[in-house]
């Protein structure tokens, strides 16, 4: 695998940064060039990172494409990149959506145009280095890096409330991190490593275990976002622009949970056992909750971000079920909700960049006007409602057959989720494609090749993981069963490694 | 060979084909993918039927669709009696529905679209029938509810429209919601979703009770009851029928062939495929049976009083999957699902019938405005006429084997069964009365409609009348595979079935079975006399009854007020909650208010403590030796001591 000629992992997470730092290079006025360099920088990266579904071996749950060098060896810091079954399928996601990204906002980014590309390159590399890092400080680093151009995305090319809703993200993310960055201080101390495999070998005392916990999920559940700390969700969403909403729904949210897969369940595993109650009633709480708001939005991106909130419910129940069909569910169910969602803040956007407007009571009959985005949108929304056949389904039957197994009453009340998802997305979806045709909306022109192409990746996707799931669940069996070994049994050799790790201090 | 597959497929690729190139390239001939995919899956299906009388029966996967770890499904097909039987209603209803469709869609602007969703409902429910596990069985379940959905709402622009398809679906989901957590029952109990394996082993946990919110309940029960609840949400039984009447705002042959022959009946063919879980459970069967004959009588009395003519077959509908219910209920799932073949037939009839007078009268449904037209359309006129006998149970017709087959059964019973066969009687004289009610209505007596209707009053053309002619064949003979031993007949659609589902239970004697069977035509006589009575003889006398008993007739007319209750205790209180109580204060009030409190709070700690940091610095050389006289008296008190 290694012999694939480059260092695969390095070359995703630094290509779209190096990218970035080329266009710096680039006059401000040639926006052609600078849209084109950040679409073929993009393109290369997906390309450069498809080794890693053609060369994933899935029959280890070691990780693989592994790069360790050492950084700061006085502290012991490494830079040490690889992934697992876990992990690799957010590192294709994250390089396919970011071409999507680069497409939809080709148009609809008028002002400091290079800004957005470097910005948005920048994302790129910073989130694919937090599904690769294999050491906590490296981590950390990304995982913060990432808030910055972010931030500035939702600020600079957001909506009329971008500034609270930019501000809003950063402040309840960054008090989150800061409560992890204390955590992994205190692992440190006591472990005497940032290096997370081996941190994965140590078992920690009980009472150490909760507080850690506790740290952690400040920063996962924001990151998630589980109820309560939804509200900035919403707010970010709607004000980012479509690409940046398309992040935030489709990777960025995603990490809260793969926070909890990489480090909360292998580092703490009596801790989450033990919490298991409680998360699975927040999960539960979100799903409903979550599901309800959306009845009251009259604004088509903030029924679409609140929709995340219980669809991510649905994914944090899987993970706490601490089951194979529900871990492997809430992952595919990121996968999922990452595509199916992503591809809902781009149909909105496509609209939104003829209409300037997301109230709903502004559309009507739309299927009339643009009968082929109509077709795509009816996808999307089938999709995310959980039809059988399609990708939201999948996922989903596993997290409720998952949670049901764990406690029967959180996948009862899981099992409502569908019904009053029905209920708002098709609403969604009466108020504005069916009926008589709105005035305003009456002379929109149809789609253009290049939204076509960006909503048609997004579709096979839906079809292809809806009707042979397989292809990506293969991914995550050894792994999930790995993890979950590590959390109901420990490990066979744990007394060993408590005794190399505190011998070595 | 696995030939077999093309049964589904070719629909499947008549709706890719259609939903792809419809729009700008097939537009007006849309109907030559779907109809000849269709007329493909009919010959395979009877080949199919062919086979399995043969004695031929098949189990295979295709591939296996989902894996994660213990859970496995496949994508695989059971080919037995049952699915034989199913197939070749559904590709028989399906074919005669797309040829007649030529005709009634004919100027449609969607024309492309109606064909493609007839081809994607019609691979769905094959794929429906045809399932060897339980989650195929719920993705066809979901599939044909999505081409319902699709399919009422075809007229997107009309709300009433899509507010019925959005009705249909969410009510669905309702049931479902029982449905999957019965499937997920099914495989944590049995370790596996696949049919033959499950009903071998239903057995084994026949005693077996499982917790439910501090209940103890029968397993088996439990199972047999989720499941029923989805049959409850697509049969459109009591109390989730809310939704069928409604779907009515459909094109009529999508009306025809899945809001009568194919979809709804997916619930009785469900129930009679599980039968191995249900007849382990008395509770269970005992629920069926009742919610089934009830429905059966409830839906009748609706019907009593409508004027709009596609509702009156939509509640005849309801009440006829009821009589399949109660059927199922009973054990005797074999009458069931006869009931369900000849009913696809007589009903699709009457509505390609009602569908071929709206063709007339310009779309005009309101049978007041009617009357008459037995001179300017014949043959849906006589068509009609046969549809109506045969679902009155007169001796001879298709629905008098069927209903008398399941009434006998009921009544042979006991217990339950005696009580439903009440029900079931009861509505059978309703029956005939609101079958003859609405032929009377329609095509006796003076034309009521305006003189611009009346000027275009047509015979509807030949691709839709022969489609007619043809579902009559179905509506007068369908039913002589059936004749009971009592008859000289020789039971051959039971015994074909009995395989699958068994033999009833129940013993009766000859004596008893004439009178059951004479009773049943004594009540369909008296309905249509009394129709006769009432709408020929002596038009004042049902118009006086409704002045008479206003408020029976109010109930009745409004529909027992079931959505206004729906609509009082669940759509408002939801959308109260969602508006007021979780936007607006635990989301606004709350969270927000603790969210943007905090800061603000911060701010104005942070105010006052900037007042410390002022500049002047006689402040702080005041505070400096107010802390320095601090440190000194805490070091004095502590070693003073």
């Amino acid at each position: 695998m290694e012999n694939l000629g480059y260092p695969v992992l390095s070359t995703v997470i630094f290509l779209p940064i190096l990218g970035s730092l080329l266009m710096l290079l680039i006059s401000r006025r040639q926006e052609g060039l600078i849209k084109w360099s950040a679409l073929l920088t993009s393109i290369l990266t997906f390309i450069l990172s498809l080794p890693l579904f053609t060369g994933f071996d899935k029959t280890t749950h070691k990780m693989q494409f592994v790069e360790q060098k050492p950084w700061i060896p006085d502290w012991g810091i490494q830079y040490y990149v690889g992934v697992d079954g876990i992990s690799v399928l957010f590192v294709l996601l994250s390089t396919l959506v970011t071409i999507l990204c680069v497409l939809i906002s080709w148009n609809s980014i008028q002002n400091k145009v290079k800004e957005f590309y470097i910005s948005l390159l920048l994302i790129e590399g910073a989130m694919i280095g937090v599904f690769c890092s294999l050491d906590f400080f490296l981590f950390y680093i990304f995982w913060e890096a990432m808030l910055i151009p972010m931030y500035l995305i939702i600020g600079v090319w957001g909506g009329p409330r971008r500034v609270y809703a930019a501000i809003k993200f950063f402040l309840y993310t960054l008090v989150g991190s800061v409560l992890m960055l204390i955590g992994i201080i205190v692992l440190y101390m006591e472990a005497g490593t940032f290096n997370i495999m081996e941190l994965a070998k140590v078992s920690f005392p009980i009472t150490m275990q909760y507080w850690l916990f506790w740290a952690f999920f400040a920063a996962f559940a924001v990151k998630v976002p589980m109820f309560p700390v939804h509200t900035w969700l919403p707010d970010a969403h709607t004000e980012a622009p479509t690409a940046g909403s398309v992040v935030l729904a489709a990777i960025l949210i995603k990490m809260g949970a793969y926070g909890f897969l990489r480090f909360s369940l292998p580092l703490f595993p009596d801790a989450s056992k033990a919490m298991t109650p409680i998360m699975l009633t927040l999960s539960v709480i979100a799903i409903i909750y979550g599901g309800i708001v959306c009845l009251a939005q009259t604004d088509l991106k903030r029924l679409i971000a609140y929709s995340s909130v219980s669809h991510m419910g649905f994914v944090t129940l899987g993970i706490f079920a601490l089951n194979a069909q529900g871990v492997e569910g809430g992952i595919l169910q990121m996968i999922n909700h990452g595509i199916v969602t992503g591809a809902l803040f781009l149909c909105v956007g496509i609209v939104y960049d003829r209409t300037h407007s997301r109230e709903i009571a502004d559309y009507g009959g739309l299927a009339t006007v643009m009968p082929v985005y109509a077709g795509f949108f009816m996808l999307f929304t089938l999709a995310s409602i959980g039809l059988p056949g399609l990708n939201g389904f999948i996922g989903e039957f596993l997290i409720i057959l998952g949670g049901f197994k764990a406690k029967k009453l959180a996948g009862i009340f899981a099992a409502t989720g569908i019904i009053i998802g029905a209920a708002y997305m098709l609403w969604l979806y009466q108020r504005v494609f069916f009926n008589e045709v709105n005035e305003k909306i009456m002379h929109l022109e149809p789609m253009q090749m290049r939204e076509f192409i960006t909503l048609a990746a997004l579709a096979i996707f839906v079809l292809w993981i809806g009707i042979y799931p397989n292809t990506f669940l293969s991914y995550m069996h050894v792994s999930v069963q790995h993890l979950l070994e590590r959390v109901h049994y420990g490990l066979p050799d744990t007394m060993l490694a408590i005794k190399s790790v505190t011998g070595g201090l | 060979m696995q030939y077999y597959l093309l049964i589904p497929f070719l629909p499947l690729a008549a709706f890719v084909i259609n939903i792809t190139l419809g729009k700008k390239i097939i537009r007006k001939q849309a109907h030559w993918p779907s109809t000849l995919a269709v007329l493909g899956s009919l010959v395979v299906a009877v080949m199919v039927l062919m086979d399995v009388l043969a004695g031929k029966t098949l189990n295979e996967d295709l591939y296996t669709w989902i894996i994660s770890d213990k859970f496995q499904v496949s994508v695989g097909f059971l080919l037995d009696q049952l699915t034989a039987v199913m197939l070749i209603v559904v590709t028989s209803v399906s074919f005669l529905v797309h040829v007649y469709s030529i005709g009634y869609m004919h100027d449609d602007p969607g024309y492309y679209r109606f064909y493609a969703y007839l081809s994607l409902f019609t691979f769905s429910m094959l794929m429906l029938v045809m399932a060897n596990n339980f989650l195929q069985l719920y993705f066809g379940w979901e599939a044909v509810g999505l081409c319902s959905y699709l399919l009422i709402g075809f007229w997107y622009e009309k709300k009433s429209a899509s507010d019925a398809g959005k009705k249909a679906f969410i009510v669905n989901r309702f049931g479902d919601f029982g449905f999957g957590l019965g499937v997920i029952m099914i495989f944590l109990t049995f370790g596996t979703l696949h049919y033959i394996p499950v009903f071998g082993d239903a057995g084994k946990f026949l005693n077996e009770s499982v917790n439910i919110l501090g209940l103890e309940v029968n397993l088996i029960t439990l199972i047999a009851l989720l499941l029923f609840c989805g049959a409850v949400g697509k049969s459109a039984q009591i109390p989730l029928h809310v939704w069928l009447p409604d779907a009515m705002e459909g094109p009529t042959p999508v009306s025809a062939l899945i809001h009568a022959a194919t979809m709804v009946t997916a619930g009785v063919f469900m129930v009679a495929r599980c039968n191995p879980i249900f007849s382990l459970s008395p509770t269970a069967m005992g629920v069926v049976a009742v919610v089934g004959g009830v429905t059966a009588l409830f839906a009748a009395t609706i019907a009593l009083v409508q004027n709009d003519i596609k509702r009156v077959v939509a509640y005849s509908t309801i009440s006829q999957l009821g009589y399949m219910f109660l059927a199922c209920g009973v054990g005797a799932y074999a009458a069931g699902i006869f009931h369900l073949y000849t009913h696809a037939y007589f009903k699709a009839l009457l509505f390609l019938c009602a569908g071929s007078v709206m063709h007339a009268m310009g779309g005009e449904l309101d049978m007041q405005k009617m009357g008459g037209l037995k001179k300017y359309m014949p043959v849906t006129y006589w068509t009609m006429l046969i549809a109506s006998l045969s679902i009155s149970g007169i001796p001879g017709l298709a629905g008098f084997f069927s209903k008398d087959e399941i009434l006998f059964r009921a009544y042979a019973a006991g217990g339950v069964g005696k009580f439903a066969w009440l029900l079931g009687t009861v509505a059978a004289l309703l029956t005939a009365f609101y079958s003859f009610r609405l032929i009377f209505l329609t095509f006796h007596g003076e034309f009521r409609g305006t003189e611009e209707q009346r000027h275009h009053l047509h015979e509807s053309p030949k691709v839709m009348t022969i489609p007619l002619l043809i579902l009559c064949v179905g509506a007068i003979a369908s039913g002589w595979v059936g004749i009971p031993p009592l008859l000289g007949g020789g039971e051959h659609f039971s015994e074909f079935l009995a395989p699958v589902v068994g033999h009833p239970h129940g013993e009766a004697t000859h004596a008893e079975e004439w009178m059951t069977m004479g009773i049943s035509v004594a009540v369909a006589l008296a309905g249509i006399i009394v129709a006769v009575v009432f709408y020929l003889k002596n038009p004042s006398i049902p118009v006086n009854l409704a002045k008479r008993f206003q408020f029976a007739y109010r109930v009745l007319w409004n529909k027992y007020y079931v959505d206004e209750l729906y609509d009082l205790i669940i759509v408002r209180p939801t959308l109260f909650v969602a508006k007021n109580i979780i936007v607006g204060f635990t989301d606004g009030a709350i969270i927000e208010g603790i969210v943007n409190g905090l800061p603000r709070m911060v701010n104005r700690i942070g105010a006052q403590v900037r007042k410390v940091q002022n500049g002047l610095l006689q402040h702080y050389g005041a505070i400096m030796a107010l802390g320095l006289f601090l440190i000194l008296a805490i070091l004095m008190i502590k070693y003073s001591g």
